[in-house]
């Protein structure tokens, strides 16, 4: 993946209103500042009037990146927060590549983790030449100048950070320049810092994409096949005829559907419903799930890799059943899709000498070369301009840029001078593939005499989501796709002889990471097995889990330490009532670690979520406000999901229509969210992804202590357990 | 057909065909694109508006049904109950991605108009209807418990 950095697409974006200070990176990595930019691009900007504004090389899809890498610079910079504005980066994968990744993208909980010193040093070095300016001016020591929310001061003399940012952008910043020690922090930490995107949230003001409306511009659905990877063979577009404000349908030159384009949005969704379309199906998937499961479970017998290097999948077997006791579940889960609130949409426009494209754009890195390619551009012709993103818990992440692709397709039919809107409804997202993958897992454990774990034979069959994909290089080892078995393969629990086999499942469904990736299944199938384990073992599940952890690692010791504080403030132990139950999970993903106890009550044999309660280690807490509100966010989207969501087809085609057909997480389903952040004084790890992964499990664990019935197939209402 | 509007109290006239939602119309006719599309069945709430004073889904509701209605929309919310809800969610920062919260705030104003001192149970059959993937529930129960402090004090 490679494209020219861009002039354009900086002047476009971080430097479109005048600066009197910018301060950045050039390419090489080195601080860089002045007043243009125009060698590099910037984090930090000081506009002529005085403005100090954060550039975000993140987007923002509710995860609190605006907030938390405004932050990092105002800590350093001694900004004042209030004032403190913030914009997205232009697309430019030289410059603002996510330092995790190598191009330009949000995902797998990194932005503050590989931000971190990278804005912190931003800000550090425009608070030096800041700094070195108003010496000069005041003919002063710097040393004798302290700053504070946004002021410069010393002895009586004071001026704001803007009254010296052109002075400033003469000077050369400091190569290394000194950062706060973190006993100096003022809003690093800070437990009420509010977010920066809460005001235009909450008076309708905030732009997303969707929002996006340009002159001239046309509104583009798109009528696909009903099973994937069917072929579009033709169409009719005759009883659209009458629909107001319809202009016209064409093939995409795909062959992946027919572009349906109105006056309005919904002009487009109606003119669709009256086309009728043929397709080749011939290579399209037109099994049913329950056909897709037992073709899943088949494999398992078999499994292709083998993912523990020095083990051996029939040695385990065979300490496993030579075990005194063994335990045994088959764990079944379903496709899942994101359903972001905003459905997928992108707006392209034609700009003097290509197009500008508005989106929630997740990987620009990827985005922009790919939209070049469609419409025959060069790199610098294409500009994406990052609006807020409705959420997107993956989907926006494709490897394809799926709907972006769609949109560019469509905007080339018009002839490429006419702005399009292309716009999914929840329809066409529920339906629309990119699932989290189906996945079977078969896990046996054995336990000796003394309920000590023997041997752990764990097999997985699930569609590799990154096989095929440019991330295959970087995510595919020896066969194995790695975000098939995390969770499990690299398990901290102390087991004697553990295998862990897997086998690739096929099918033309296209399959996606979904908050959590691969997490979202192992870290249940493991969770409630050691739950099943310590039951056979007659143990407390709290206990037999610090059993498996007294290694003394740091990965053992930070999960015991979540799973302490969480035991301790769920007040786990303590009596119950009769029909109540509390269950417990563990997990450590995206480098960060959490553990979660449910309380559940029974009423008439239906399950009634009382209450969650979280602890979290996930290294220096940047944004514990903000980190509180992805652990709640993290475990509804968990326990939603495992509750009652499934995408399923019935002979390829999907089952399920609109959100009365894929309930979505409501008010009334948990009671209360507890969360309890360890302080560290490590380098900061994920926060949006791992609150999900031990929901699930902790869920089934407590609706086992509560009514003995074991969850292993999901979701839970379609396998006899019902909610209140 | 020309339809007359009164929506946050301005007269609009537009064209419109019958039978199309009022969403749509407010979105692509008048940019008013605080309210927001997220499932056109009225099954998530990201659509609600006020028509005479009650949460109502845009989304499934005609806009030649509106002609004589007074809408009113996230961006024309006023008075004590919304500037206390308003502030409550950013006191404490309810949003995440926020694209459901006009839809939340204009559900959440119309339960304290109706129940100034609603319990947890009031606010989770009140509120039942509007959806949030982010699942910023625990925040908004808090947020409306907050706002009705607030409009007390």
């Amino acid at each position: 993946m490679t494209f020219q950095a861009t002039r354009r697409s900086f002047l476009a974006g971080a430097a479109a209103s005048s600066a009197a200070l910018v301060v950045g990176f050039t390419p090489a990595g080195v601080l860089a500042g002045g007043h243009s930019g125009a060698q590099f691009n910037p984090f930090v900007k000081i506009g002529t009037d005085g403005t100090v504004s954060v550039i975000i090389k993140h987007f923002e899809m509710g995860q609190g990146t605006t907030t938390g890498l405004a932050t990092l610079v105002a800590e350093e910079l001694d900004a004042d927060w209030e004032t403190l504005a913030i914009e997205f980066a232009p697309s430019d994968n030289e410059r603002y590549a996510n330092l995790a990744f190598g191009a330009q993208g949000t995902g797998g909980s990194t932005a503050i983790a590989n931000s971190y010193m990278q804005y912190r040093k931003a800000g550090a070095a425009a608070r030096a030449v800041l700094v070195e300016a108003a010496a000069k001016e005041w003919g002063v020591d710097a040393g004798s100048i302290t700053v504070e929310n946004g002021v410069l001061r010393s002895g009586d003399k004071s001026a704001p950070l803007g009254a010296m940012a052109a002075a400033a952008g003469k000077l050369t910043p400091p190569a290394e320049p000194v950062l706060k020690s973190a006993d100096a922090f003022k809003l690093i930490g800070k437990e009420d810092l509010r977010r920066k995107d809460s005001h235009a949230k909450t008076n309708g003001t905030a732009q997303f994409a969707i929002d996006v409306k340009v002159p001239g511009m046309v509104y583009a659905v798109i009528l696909r096949s009903p099973r994937f990877g069917g072929m579009l063979t033709s169409f009719d577009a005759s009883g659209a005829a009458d629909v107001a404000g319809f202009i016209e349908a064409k093939a995409l030159p795909n062959g992946a559907g027919v572009a349906v384009f109105g006056k309005n949005t919904w002009a487009a969704i109606q003119a669709r419903e009256a086309i009728t379309a043929e397709w080749d199906l011939a290579n399209a998937e037109s099994r049913s799930t329950d056909q897709m499961i037992a073709d899943h479970v088949a494999l398992l017998d078999e499994p292709e890799f083998q993912a523990r290097k020095d083990s051996d999948i029939a040695a385990t077997g065979s300490i496993v059943d030579a075990s005194a006791k063994t335990v045994e579940a088959e764990f079944h889960f379903p496709n899942l899709a994101h359903a972001p609130m905003e459905t997928l949409n992108c707006v392209i426009e034609p700009t003097a000498n290509g197009v500008r494209v508005h989106d929630g754009s997740q990987f620009p890195g990827i985005t922009h070369p790919t939209i070049a390619g469609v419409l025959q551009l060069q790199a610098d012709q294409v500009e994406i301009n990052t609006v807020y993103a409705g959420g997107s818990f993956g989907r926006r992440a494709t490897a394809t840029s799926d709907y972006q692709v769609e949109a560019a397709l469509a905007f080339q039919l018009l002839g490429g001078q006419t702005p399009v809107k292309l716009v999914w409804t929840r329809e066409d997202d529920l339906a629309g593939g990119y699932y989290r993958p189906m996945a079977v897992h078969r896990v046996r454990v054995g336990l000796d005499d003394k309920n000590t774990l023997t041997g752990w034979d764990h097999r997985i069959a699930a569609k590799s989501i990154i096989k095929g994909t440019p991330f295959e290089g970087a995510l595919v080892e020896d066969g194995i796709d790695h975000t098939s078995v995390e969770g499990v393969s690299d398990s901290h629990y102390a087991i004697p002889a553990f295998s862990v086999g897997l086998s690739d499942f096929q099918s033309p469904m296209p399959v996606l990471w979904w908050r959590a990736v691969g997490h979202t299944h192992t870290a249940y199938a493991m969770e409630v097995m050691v739950d099943m384990a310590a039951e056979a073992a007659g143990a407390d599940p709290v206990e037999f889990r610090l059993g498996l952890l007294s290694g003394g690692d740091k990965d053992q010791q930070r999960l015991s330490g979540v799973l302490k504080l969480a035991a301790e403030k769920s007040g786990w132990g303590e009596a119950l009532p009769e029909g109540r139950g509390r269950g417990v999970a563990v997990h450590k993903s995206f480098n960060s670690y959490v553990a979660e106890v449910v309380e559940v009550s029974t009423q008439d044999g239906a399950v009634k979520i009382e209450k969650v309660t979280c602890a979290v280690d996930c290294g220096t807490a940047v944004n514990p406000d903000v980190i509180k509100a992805q652990m709640e966010g993290g475990i509804g989207f968990g326990i939603g999901a495992v509750m009652r969501d499934a995408i399923t087809l019935t002979d390829g085609e999907v089952d399920q229509s609109n959100f009365p057909d894929y309930e979505p997480l409501r008010i009334n389903d948990i009671g209360a969210i507890e969360v309890h952040i360890v302080p560290s004084s490590e380098a900061p790890t994920g926060v949006g992804e791992p609150g999900t992964p031990p929901s699930g499990p902790a869920l089934a664990n407590a609706i086992h202590a509560a009514t003995g019935q074991r969850v292993t197939k999901l979701p839970m209402t379609a396998n006899g357990i019902e909610f209140v | 057909m020309s339809i007359t509007l009164t929506i946050n109290g301005e007269r609009r006239d537009v064209d419109a065909e019958p039978g199309t939602p009022l969403l749509w119309v407010l979105r692509d006719e008048l940019d008013m694109t605080g309210t927001k599309f997220g499932c056109g069945v009225a099954a998530c709430g990201a659509c609600t508006v006020h028509i005479d004073g009650q949460p109502t889904r845009s989304c499934l509701t005609f806009v030649e049904d509106a002609a004589e209605t007074e809408i009113t929309t996230i961006e024309g919310i006023n008075g004590k109950i919304a500037e206390a809800v308003q502030q409550s969610w950013r006191d404490l920062d309810v949003v995440q991605c926020g694209y459901c919260q006009s839809g939340q705030i204009m559900s959440a104003i119309g339960l304290l108009n109706e129940t100034p001192n609603p319990t947890d149970a009031d606010i989770d059959a009140y509120m039942s209807g509007n959806a949030c993937r982010c699942a910023t529930y625990q925040r908004i129960r808090a947020a409306i418990h907050d706002a009705a402090g607030k409009m007390e004090a």
